[in-house]
C-alpha cells in the first residue's frame, strides 16, 4: 500500500485546492461569455469560493483522521490483546500495547513472537489508514470543489459567499480562544475542589503558615502539612511591589523622555536597546539575579550593619522589576506618542511651558493607555517564577523585609509539582489551590485596573 | 493707526525648502487682518512665526525679523512662553483638553498664576466664556467634558481659552474650516465682537469670510505676499494679476 504521509497529503490537498481556485476562475468566464453578462462578482471571487470550499472541510476532515485514527486504532488492538489473555490487568494490557507499538515503530527490537506479529498487525493498519486518510481527504476536496464549482452561476453573488465564509473562519477561531480558557479554568478548578475537599477552605485562604512538607509518599513518615497560603500571596506581593517600585517610575520616566524630549535619532537608538531587556530570558534574569544582585545588596547591607539574607526578596524584585522596565517603556512611549499633537498645539498656544503641557495635557490623556502598560506588567511579575526561584529563595516566611528570603505562588507550585509526586496527594494538589487562587487574585486586579482606567480616561478624538 | 506686528524680511524653511520668501508686513492694532492664498502659500507658517509656534518643529529655521510692539519676538532674551501668552492661538480643528469646560478655560489663567483665588478663577472663566458667546450654552454644565460638546462650540471653547489668558493678539488657523455654515457665523460674529480689544489674525481658504470679516487683507502665493491692502480694495480693485485671478476663482 503506498505511503501517504500527512504532509504530502496536505500539499495534495493544497494543489487540488488550488487547481479550482483557478478552474473555477476561468470556468465563471467562460459561464459568463455565454450568457452574455458580467459576472456579478469578480472572476476572482468564484476561485476563492471554490478554494475555500475544496480546502477547508477536507482540513478538517484531514486533522479528525489524523488525530482519531490512531486512537482508535490503539483501542482496537487494546482490546485484541485483553482478549487473547483475559487474565491480565489493565495497566499490563497498556504496557503491552506500548510495546507493540514502539517495536512496530522500530524504537525498541524483540524476540517475542507475539508480539511481532502483533506489531506487524499495528504497522499495517496503521499503513492503511493512513492510505485511506489521504484517500478521503482528496476525494473530498474533489467532490466538493467540482460540486462547487459546478453550481457557480455568474448570476450569483460569489464575493458574499466568500465573505461570510471567512466571517465564520473569524468566528469559529475566536470560540476556540475563549473555549480553551475556559477548559484551563475547570481543569484547574477541578484539581482545585479535590484539593479542597482534603483540606479546609477557608484554613487555605487566611491560613498563616504555610508548610506542606507531608508524606509524599506512603511508606514515608512526616508531620501533617499546614497549607495556608497568606505568606505564599503576600511574598508574591512584596517582591511585585518591589519590582513595580523600581519599574514604574524608570519605565515611565523613560518613555516620556522617549516620547517628548528625545531626538529621532536617540529614540531610533534608545527604544530597540531598551526592547532587548524584553528579549533575556528569564532564566539569565535569574542568575544576573543570584549572583550579581543578591550579593551586591548583602554587601551593601553588611556595611551599613543590616542583615541581608543571601537570597532576598530585594534582590528578586529589584532585577525583576529591569525585567518589566521595556514593558512599560515602550508601551507606554506608544501611548503619549499617540496623544494627538493638535492637544500639544492647544497648550503651547497658551504659553504653557513643555513640562506644564506633559503634566497638564499629554499625561492626563495618555492614562489609560498608561494603566494598561503598568497592568501588563504586574501580571507579569506575577506570573514570574523563574528569577524568584533563583534569587528570593523557597522559605515561606510571613514577612514583609525586603531583606528576608521569601517565596511566592508561582514558585510553590513549580516546587509542589516537580520531582517525586503523587498526583492525589494533599500536597501535590495544594498546587492547583494556589493555581486557583493566583487566577483569582489576578482576575480581581485586572477588573480593578480597568474600572480605573476607565474612570480616569479622559476621550480626544 | 498703531502698529501691533511688524514683519522685515521673513523668511522660514523647513530643511532646505523655503516655506515663505521675504515676507514684509506691519499689521494694525485691534483690527483684523486676514490671510488668505491657496493651499501650501506659505500664510499657515506666516502665522505661526508671529508667536514662534515653529520653534516646535524640527529642521525648522526663521530669518528676518519680527517685531512685536516695537520689539524682535526671537530676540536673545524673548522668553517663547511669555511671548505665546500674549499672542494666543486658536486652530484649524478644535482642540479642547480632555477635561472638563470649566478646566479647560482655566488651563491658560491655572498656569501663568493669573488668578489669585478660586472666585477669581471662576470669575475669569465666566468672563471667557460670556465674551466667547458661549455662556448661555454652557454656565449649568460646566463640569462636563469639552470633547463632549458640538464642534463649533468646542471651537469657541477654544477661543475663549484663548481669551482667558487676556492676550494682546489672537491668531486663527481656519478656525471654520471644519464647521457649518451656523457655526462660523457664530464664530464671524464673535470675531467682530472682540476684535475692538484684541488684534486678529486669521488664516482662510475662504475669501468670503475674509471679505465679512477682515479690514485689511494680505494674499499669499508660492510663499510669496502678492499684495496686502484694505480688504475692500483687495476684492473689488486688486492690484496684482494673481490677486485678481485668485478671487475670481480661476486658480487655487
Amino acid at each position: 500500500m503506498p505511503n501517504l504521509p500527512m504532509s504530502l497529503v496536505f500539499f495534495m490537498l493544497i494543489g487540488t485546492s488550488l487547481f479550482f481556485y483557478f478552474y473555477s476562475k476561468n470556468n465563471i468566464l467562460k459561464k459568463a461569455a455565454f450568457v452574455g453578462q458580467r459576472s456579478k462578482a469578480l472572476p476572482s471571487h468564484y476561485g476563492q469560493q471554490s478554494f475555500l470550499w475544496a480546502f477547508i472541510p477536507s482540513t478538517i476532515i484531514l486533522l479528525f483522521l489524523t488525530v482519531g485514527g490512531p486512537n482508535y486504532i490503539d483501542q482496537l488492538f487494546y482490546d485484541k490483546i485483553q482478549e487473547s489473555n483475559p487474565k491480565l490487568n489493565q495497566s499490563f494490557v497498556s504496557l503491552i500495547l506500548a510495546k507493540v507499538i514502539n517495536v512496530s515503530n522500530g524504537k525498541i527490537a524483540t524476540d517475542d513472537e507475539k508480539i511481532l506479529t502483533l506489531a506487524s498487525d499495528y504497522k499495517a493498519a496503521i499503513d492503511q489508514l493512513y492510505f485511506y486518510r489521504g484517500l478521503v481527504v482528496i476525494l473530498c476536496a474533489a467532490l466538493v470543489g467540482m460540486f462547487v464549482s459546478s453550481l457557480q452561476s455568474p448570476r450569483a453573488n460569489a464575493r458574499e459567499n466568500v465573505e461570510k465564509f471567512i466571517i465564520n473562519i473569524f468566528f469559529v477561531s475566536a470560540v476556540i480562544a475563549i473555549f480553551t480558557t475556559v477548559a484551563i479554568i475547570l481543569s484547574l478548578l477541578f484539581e482545585a475542589l479535590r484539593f479542597f475537599s482534603l483540606y479546609n477552605f477557608f484554613d487555605f485562604l487566611f491560613g498563616l503558615h504555610w508548610a506542606p512538607n507531608v508524606a509524599i509518599r506512603s511508606d514515608q513518615v512526616a508531620a501533617a502539612g499546614s497549607f495556608g497560603m497568606i505568606p505564599v500571596l503576600v511574598g508574591t506581593l512584596l517582591i511585585s511591589f518591589i519590582a513595580m517600585c523600581v519599574a514604574i517610575p524608570i519605565g515611565l520616566f523613560s518613555a516620556i523622555y522617549l516620547a517628548e524630549f528625545a531626538s529621532p535619532r536617540t529614540r531610533d537608538f534608545v527604544k530597540p536597546t531598551l526592547e532587548i531587556l524584553a528579549g533575556i530570558p528569564t532564566v539569565v534574569y535569574g542568575y544576573f539575579a543570584a549572583l550579581t544582585a543578591a550579593p551586591f545588596f548583602r554587601e551593601i547591607g553588611f556595611s551599613l550593619g543590616l542583615d541581608v539574607s543571601s537570597e532576598s526578596a530585594l534582590a528578586a524584585g529589584a532585577v525583576m522589576g529591569i525585567m518589566i522596565i521595556p514593558f512599560i517603556s515602550s508601551l507606554s512611549d506608544d501611548v503619549i506618542r499617540a496623544v494627538p499633537q493638535s492637544l500639544r498645539d492647544g497648550s503651547m498656544g497658551l504659553g504653557a511651558t513643555k513640562a506644564e503641557t506633559i503634566y497638564n495635557v499629554v499625561l492626563p490623556a495618555a492614562i489609560p493607555g498608561l494603566v494598561g502598560a503598568v497592568l501588563l506588567a504586574v501580571s507579569r511579575a506575577i506570573g514570574e517564577t523563574m528569577i524568584v526561584v533563583m534569587a528570593a529563595g523557597l522559605s515561606a516566611s510571613l514577612t514583609v523585609n525586603p531583606l528576608d528570603s521569601v517565596t511566592t505562588v508561582t514558585v510553590q507550585i513549580v516546587s509542589l509539582l516537580t520531582g517525586d509526586t503523587e498526583f492525589d496527594d494533599i500536597k501535590t494538589l495544594s498546587a492547583f489551590g494556589l493555581g486557583l487562587a493566583l487566577f483569582f487574585f489576578t482576575l480581581l486586579l485586572n477588573i480593578f485596573a480597568l474600572s480605573i482606567s476607565r474612570r480616569l480616561a479622559e476621550r480626544y478624538d | 493707526m498703531a502698529i501691533k506686528f511688524r514683519t522685515k524680511n521673513v523668511e522660514v524653511s523647513y530643511s532646505d525648502k523655503k516655506a515663505i520668501k521675504d515676507i514684509s508686513l506691519n499689521i494694525k492694532k485691534n483690527t483684523i487682518t486676514a490671510l488668505i492664498g491657496p493651499s501650501g502659500c506659505g500664510k499657515s507658517t506666516f502665522l505661526r512665526c508671529l508667536n514662534r509656534m515653529n520653534d516646535v518643529i524640527e529642521n525648522c529655521s526663521i530669518k528676518g525679523s519680527v517685531l512685536l510692539d516695537e520689539q524682535d519676538i526671537y530676540g536673545p532674551d524673548v522668553d517663547p512662553v511669555e511671548l505665546r501668552a500674549r499672542v494666543g492661538m486658536v486652530f484649524q480643528k478644535a482642540n479642547p483638553f480632555p477635561k472638563s469646560i470649566f478646566d479647560n478655560i482655566a488651563y491658560g489663567p491655572r498656569i501663568h498664576g493669573l488668578a489669585s483665588s478660586d472666585n477669581e478663577l471662576k470669575d475669569i472663566v465666566h468672563n471667557s466664556l460670556e465674551k466667547a458667546g458661549l455662556i448661555d450654552e454652557v454656565k449649568d454644565r460646566l463640569n462636563d467634558q469639552a470633547t463632549g460638546l458640538s464642534g463649533g462650540q468646542q471651537q469657541r471653547i477654544c477661543i475663549a481659552r484663548a481669551i482667558a489668558v487676556s492676550p494682546e493678539v489672537i491668531l486663527m488657523d481656519e478656525p471654520c474650516s471644519a464647521l457649518d455654515p451656523i457655526a462660523t457665523a457664530k464664530i464671524e460674529e464673535l470675531m467682530n465682537e472682540i476684535s475692538e480689544t484684541y488684534t486678529i489674525i486669521i488664516v482662510t481658504h475662504s475669501m468670503q469670510q475674509a471679505a465679512r470679516v477682515s479690514k485689511k487683507t494680505a494674499f499669499f502665493h508660492l510663499g510669496d505676499l502678492i499684495e496686502y491692502n484694505d480688504t475692500d480694495k483687495i476684492f473689488t480693485q486688486p492690484e496684482n494679476e494673481k490677486t485678481q485671478d485668485y478671487i475670481t476663482g480661476r486658480f487655487g
